[in-house]
Order: C-alpha cells, then sequence, then structure tokens
C-alpha cells in the first residue's frame, strides 16, 4: 500500500449526494480479476456518453462534457469533494480501486457509507468527513476559482486552503498509523497469532461446533 | 490484553453486544478490536485479488474449515449455457472470473459448490440453507448483503477484497464496535404486506443513511411473526438503511429452521448449540443507541419509484412532486430522480407501465418467495405488454424444491421464464439485463441508476407484486385485490 503523508493538490467537484458503488464503477468492470487498471472507468457512465465495457478502448469513446472530470480545470485532481453518503451500496474494493488509480488520494464528504469508508484507508486513500456548511463553503469557492486547491495534512490532522485557513478532522490513531507507514494490516494482525489461537482453544471448548464443521 | 470469550457481566446486554463480546480476540487502546471470524463465503467477484494476495506474500489460508465457495454473480442462467459446465459461459471475462473461483479453491484447499453442483447458488441463499451460517457466529463476505445472515441471531457483514484476504490469512478482522439500534414493528400486517414491503417501508422511514455505524436489530411482535426466510428478507436489506448488519434475536423458528440442514450440528452437539443458541436475545432492559417503534397496520404494499431505496411508497400512492419538497437539495434529488425513471410528477403508482419483471435475487429467491408469486401467478398469464417475465431461484436446492412442488409449471404454463440459480438480473452481470429506460418490477434490492443494466428503471417490490404486476402489465394494489378474492 502507498504510503499518505500530505496530500496537496487540485479538488475536483461531484455535487450530489448519495453517490454509490454502482456508480463509481460499473459492474461490467468488476469481471476483472485483477486490482489495477479501474481508472479510465472511474464513475464511467457519467464520464461517457455510450455504454462502457470492458476491453473497449477508452480513449476513442465519447465523452460527457459537462461532467468535471472531462473538464480541463480538474486535469489531474487528487482530492475529490463531495456531498453526502458517499459510497453507499456495495461493498466492492473495486470503488476504491478505481479511485485509486485514477489518481486520488483524498476524497472529502460530509458523511460516507460505512463499508466503503473503511475500504479506503485499505488502499492508500484518506476519507474525511467535513460538516455540510464547509463542503458547500469549498463547492461554491470551487465554482468561482479555477485551479482551486487544498492541502491534506495528515500529520497534523488539517486540511488548508490557499489563505490557510485550517479545518480539522477526525481519524482513527490505528488507520493514520498505518496510512502514515504505508503498513498492511495483515503483517500487523500475524503478530498478534498467539492471541488468536489462545481464543481458538478457549473457544473450541465452549462452541465446539463451530470448528471442523466443514470439509 | 487478552479478553476471554463468554465474559459473564452484569450489565443488561442487546444481542449485538453479546455476539461482540464472544468474538473479541484483543481489544486495542485506540477503541477498534481484533474480532474472530467464525465463518467466510466467498464467491467469484470479490475473492480472485484475495487469493492472488496470499500468493504473492507467501500465506496460506489461516485455518479451512471456516470457508465455503460458490460462484454467483457472473453465472449464466439458461440451461443450454449451463448445460456445458464453466466452457459455455459465453462471456470471456465471466467465464475467466468463474474459472479463478475454482482454480483457487482447489489450490488452496477451500470448500466449493462449483457451478455443476446441486448446492450452488447465491452465497447469501446457500449459506443458511446448508447449515454453514449458523447462530452465535461472526459471518462475513465480500459482499454488502452478508448482512442476510444476521436473520439467524448472527453478527454478519459484508467485507471489501482486502478484509477477505485478511480473514483467510488470519480468521481475523480489525474492527470498530458499532451503535445498537433497534427496529421494532409491532401489530399484524395487512394483507398483501410481506417481509419485502416491511424493510421496504423502514427504508422509506430512516432513509438509505439512518442506520450508518449501527447494528440493527428488528424486533416486535410483526417480526417474530415472520419465518427464517422473511428474516433474510429484512436482514438483507439492513444494508440499504445504511446498517452494515441487521440481526433477529433467536427463537424457536430460529432452532427449527437449522435443525437437519448439512453443516448444522448434530446429536450433544446440536443439543450444546441449541443451549447457547437460546441465549442469544437482547436483555431485557439492554440499551439502544437508537430505537424506533412502527406500526406493523401502517404498512402497504410497497414500490420503489426512484433511483435509491428509500424512495419507496405504498402502491396506492402517487410519485412525489419535487415542487412540495422541503429543501432544495431534496427537491433536485427528486427531479433527478424522476427524469432518469422516466416518472411525471403526481402521477399514480399503480399506473407505471412495466417492461419486465424479475423474481429473484438474494433478497427473494427462496422457496417461499417463490410460492408466493406461483400463487399470484397460478393459472393467470403474463401480460402480452410485457418483454420477459424472468424467475430465477436462488440455489440449485431451491430449484429443485420449486420443481418438486411444480411452481416451475405454474410459472412456465402462465408465460414466466423459469431459469437457473444465481444473480442474474439483479445486477446485470451476466446477459440478463434491463435496456436503456425499460422499466422493471423487481424483488431484488437495489434500484440504483443503471444497476440492472444501462439505463434501466428498477422498482423494488415483494415477489406477490412482482407476480401480479407481471399479469397486469403495472402495479396493482395487492391488498384489494387479496381482499376481493
Ligand atoms: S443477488 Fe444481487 S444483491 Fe444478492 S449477492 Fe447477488 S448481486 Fe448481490
Amino acid at each position: 500500500m502507498k504510503a499518505l503523508t500530505v496530500v496537496e493538490g487540485l479538488v475536483a467537484p461531484m455535487d450530489r449526494s448519495n453517490v454509490d458503488t454502482d456508480m463509481i464503477i460499473p459492474k461490467q468492470f468488476l469481471k476483472s480479476i485483477k486490482r489495477s487498471g479501474f481508472g479510465p472507468n472511474l464513475f464511467d457512465e457519467l464520464r461517457y456518453l455510450d455504454e462502457g465495457q470492458p476491453g473497449m478502448d477508452n480513449a476513442s469513446r465519447p465523452l460527457n462534457p459537462d461532467f468535471p472530470l472531462n473538464q480541463e480545470r480538474y486535469k489531474g485532481a487528487s482530492i475529490l469533494l463531495n456531498r453526502a453518503n458517499f459510497g453507499c451500496g456495495s461493498s466492492r474494493e473495486h470503488a476504491p480501486w478505481a479511485l485509486e488509480d485514477y489518481g486520488f488520494r483524498v476524497v472529502i464528504a460530509s458523511s460516507f457509507a460505512d463499508i466503503f469508508y473503511n475500504n479506503c484507508f485499505k488502499n492508500g486513500i484518506l476519507p474525511i468527513v467535513v460538516d455540510a456548511t464547509q463542503i458547500d463553503q469549498w463547492f461554491s469557492e470551487m465554482a468561482a476559482q479555477p485551479g482551486f486547491s487544498l492541502t491534506v495534512d495528515l500529520p497534523n490532522q488539517v486540511i488548508r486552503d490557499a489563505q490557510d485557513n485550517t479545518v480539522p478532522f477526525e481519524v482513527d490513531a490505528f488507520r493514520k498509523h498505518c496510512l502514515l507507514n504505508g503498513l498492511d494490516d495483515i503483517a500487523l494482525t500475524l503478530q498478534d497469532a498467539d492471541a488468536i489461537r489462545q481464543y481458538e482453544d478457549k473457544r473450541a471448548q465452549v462452541h465446539p461446533w463451530v470448528f471442523g464443521q466443514i470439509k | 490484553m487478552f479478553r476471554q470469550p463468554q465474559v459473564s457481566t452484569k450489565m443488561a446486554q442487546t444481542l449485538y453486544d453479546k455476539l461482540w463480546d464472544a468474538h473479541v480476540v484483543s481489544q486495542r487502546e485506540d477503541g477498534t478490536a481484533l474480532i474472530y471470524i467464525d465463518r467466510q463465503l466467498l464467491h467469484e467477484v470479490t475473492s480472485p485479488q484475495a487469493f492472488e494476495g496470499l500468493r504473492l506474500a507467501g500465506r496460506k489460508p489461516w485455518r479451512l474449515d471456516t470457508n465455503i465457495a460458490t460462484p454467483d454473480h457472473n453465472v449464466p442462467t439458461t440451461v443450454i449455457e449451463r448445460r456445458s459446465g464453466i466452457d459455455g459461459i459465453a462471456d470471456e471475462t465471466s467465464r475467466i472470473q468463474v474459472k479463478t473461483l475454482d482454480d483457487n479453491c482447489s489450490h488452496f484447499g477451500v470448500r466449493e459448490f462449483d457451478m455443476g453442483s446441486e448446492s450452488q447458488g447465491i452465497v447469501h441463499v446457500m449459506g443458511p440453507e446448508q447449515g454453514a451460517t449458523l447462530p452465535g457466529m461472526t459471518i462475513v463476505c465480500g459482499d454488502s448483503h452478508t448482512s442476510t445472515h444476521g436473520a439467524m441471531g448472527a453478527l454478519a457483514f459484508g467485507i471489501g477484497t482486502s478484509e477477505v484476504e485478511h480473514v483467510l490469512a488470519t480468521q481475523c478482522l480489525i474492527q470498530r464496535k458499532m451503535k445498537n439500534m433497534r427496529i421494532r414493528v409491532d401489530g399484524q400486517v395487512r394483507n398483501g404486506v410481506t417481509a419485502k414491503d416491511i424493510v421496504l417501508y423502514i427504508i422509506g422511514k430512516i432513509g438509505t443513511a439512518g442506520g450508518t455505524g449501527c447494528a440493527i436489530e428488528f424486533a416486535g411482535t410483526a417480526i417474530e411473526a415472520l419465518s427464517m426466510e422473511g428474516r433474510m428478507t429484512v436482514c438483507n436489506m439492513a444494508i440499504e438503511a445504511g446498517a452494515r448488519a441487521g440481526m433477529v434475536a433467536v427463537d424457536q423458528t430460529t432452532i427449527d429452521y437449522f435443525k437437519g440442514r448439512p453443516f448444522a450440528p448434530t446429536g450433544e452437539l446440536w443439543d450444546q448449540a441449541v443451549a447457547y443458541w437460546e441465549t442469544l436475545v437482547s436483555d431485557a432492559d439492554a440499551h439502544f443507541d437508537h430505537e424506533l417503534v412502527l406500526d406493523a397496520e401502517d404498512i402497504e404494499p410497497q414500490v420503489t419509484w426512484g433511483t435509491s431505496p428509500e424512495m419507496v411508497l405504498g402502491v396506492s400512492a402517487q410519485v412525489p412532486n419535487p415542487e412540495q419538497a422541503d429543501d432544495p437539495v431534496k427537491k433536485a434529488g427528486i427531479e433527478r430522480a424522476l427524469e432518469y425513471m422516466g416518472l411525471k410528477a403526481d402521477q399514480k403508482i399503480s399506473d407505471i407501465q412495466l417492461d419486465r419483471v424479475f423474481i429473484g435475487s438474494c433478497t427473494n429467491s427462496r422457496i417461499e418467495d417463490l410460492r408466493a408469486a406461483a400463487a399470484v401467478a397460478k393459472g393467470q398469464q403474463v401480460a402480452s405488454s410485457l418483454k420477459q417475465a424472468l424467475v430465477v431461484p436462488g440455489s440449485g436446492l431451491v430449484k429443485k424444491q420449486a420443481e418438486a412442488e411444480g411452481l416451475d409449471k405454474i410459472f412456465t404454463e402462465a408465460g414466466f421464464e423459469w431459469r437457473e440459480p444465481g444473480c442474474s438480473m439483479c445486477l446485470a452481470m451476466n446477459a440478463d439485463k434491463l435496456g436503456q429506460g425499460e422499466h422493471c418490477a423487481s424483488t431484488s434490492n437495489r434500484n440504483f441508476e443503471g444497476r440492472q443494466g444501462f439505463g434501466g428503471r428498477t422498482h423494488l417490490v415483494s415477489p406477490a407484486m412482482a407476480a401480479a404486476a407481471a399479469i397486469a402489465g403495472h402495479f396493482v394494489n395487492i391488498a384489494e385485490q387479496e381482499v376481493a378474492q
């Protein structure tokens, strides 16, 4: 996993609530058995005017000119600004994979769906909850000034704008630690292998039917 | 750091508290805990990258007897395609995905019901049916509708692929305890109102983010009166209310359902298990962070009109008018949904004309669902205005049972297509999908834009409503119909 410390970048808007995982990456792209290469199909149905299929040459597809990511001013954005309940729907990790592959490292919303929120951290993306009034303000500022950028400082847990105004944010200490260091949680959990075995031994005494049923 | 499972505490506990405590391996200072996972269900879409991760890291599954796999999302549902097994899957990427699941299961030694097995089915239908998912367990799957298994008094939730890999490698997950929410539905439901209508009504009340951060316990006399299958329908859609986990306390209905299932314990182990399962109820004075009480009598047969499950109304209602919305964000949301759905403000729900009907998915493809639909379809004909009416059983065993009861005949005589088990038109990963602009009455769980096919328009309903709508060509008030009969 890529480590994330400070992200200073252009912000792109996704100005609607309840952006679901089907919208982030339509299901026809879930057939891949790989983790990478989903970026060109991020927001596929909104981004292109035709119906996307795996294996298509995305460069020759008709683009929807109204969709922000297709506009010159948002090219190269690494921060995505959203409204409420971002990432609702399925548990597919293809959604953060697509965001990451496209180049987003930070997603900001007034609320997130739980599974999506969790999946972001596992894929080097920082999801940040910011209150709706602040988000509103950023949407207006973004509309007024092309090139609107923010600096997301994970070590200090603040978002800074060009005028040096800061907005603090919350993040779990453990998740922060993993993200800052690009740590794989499996290796960390396996450090507790003895505790897991001890748990299993005790559990097998009280709930023996949980073990050995599926062969 | 280690905390014993089964700590006896004097504090009154909710069902969720009990399930959580029994699975804590270690509690961390930052408030997260390492939680032990009793069962993992695997399918072809969210597992390949997890197995690949294990292989790349040179890791082995922690325990094999806890995982069970079956392909469901991509499998074709026509007899012809199914006859030639994996090679018969026309779409190449689907074929590779299904094949990869088989290869990974045999490489790592994971038990799988492959496409040729009679027990193959949608993971959330197969698990309980096999007794592979049991009360008191922690159950995960790389699929958000894993909440289904909470119906049996288990802690079940969907996870992403990285977590699938984490569970394969460690049998644990790092979790933070959720809040406790209880939704009670008391009283008796009216004619024509099913588990699906109850849960759609709940989502209409609390919204798609209403349960975010919570484990929802569904309770009350109307929930207790449901069969296990009805409870699974309700818990299946807990995720549509924003809750990762939904659950129903264990009672005699639960215990009777599991007796004799292939992977359920037997003999002395069964008695021991039942004694424990009977404790899986919320204590009388347990504390819930949120509580909501609804009256079952208020619930009408439900139909979604928009592009989110919370955009739902009783069948006798009219499509909302954006002008009447109380804030601009809501107004814009309604306008966008109406445009996508091709509906007019104030149009009667019962006037929505349908192009296709889909009876299936992990929400409503169990035997009881098929019986309810067949009861409506019996001796009737699918409206000639419909392009297609599909019935897709949730598993090979459901299909076999339905055929033994003659339900397949009822459906095919009425003009429905009777298919092989799989997810099918629920998410349109195989050939079963909606065309652009087509309206579908669907017993599935998501009506998001494009969910059932590019530009497709989904209306979520119960199996009885789907069957009645197939016959009429539009939605009908089945509550009135039944009274008339
Ligand atoms: S039936 Fe639909 S919701 Fe259920 S597991 Fe399959 S695709 Fe997901």
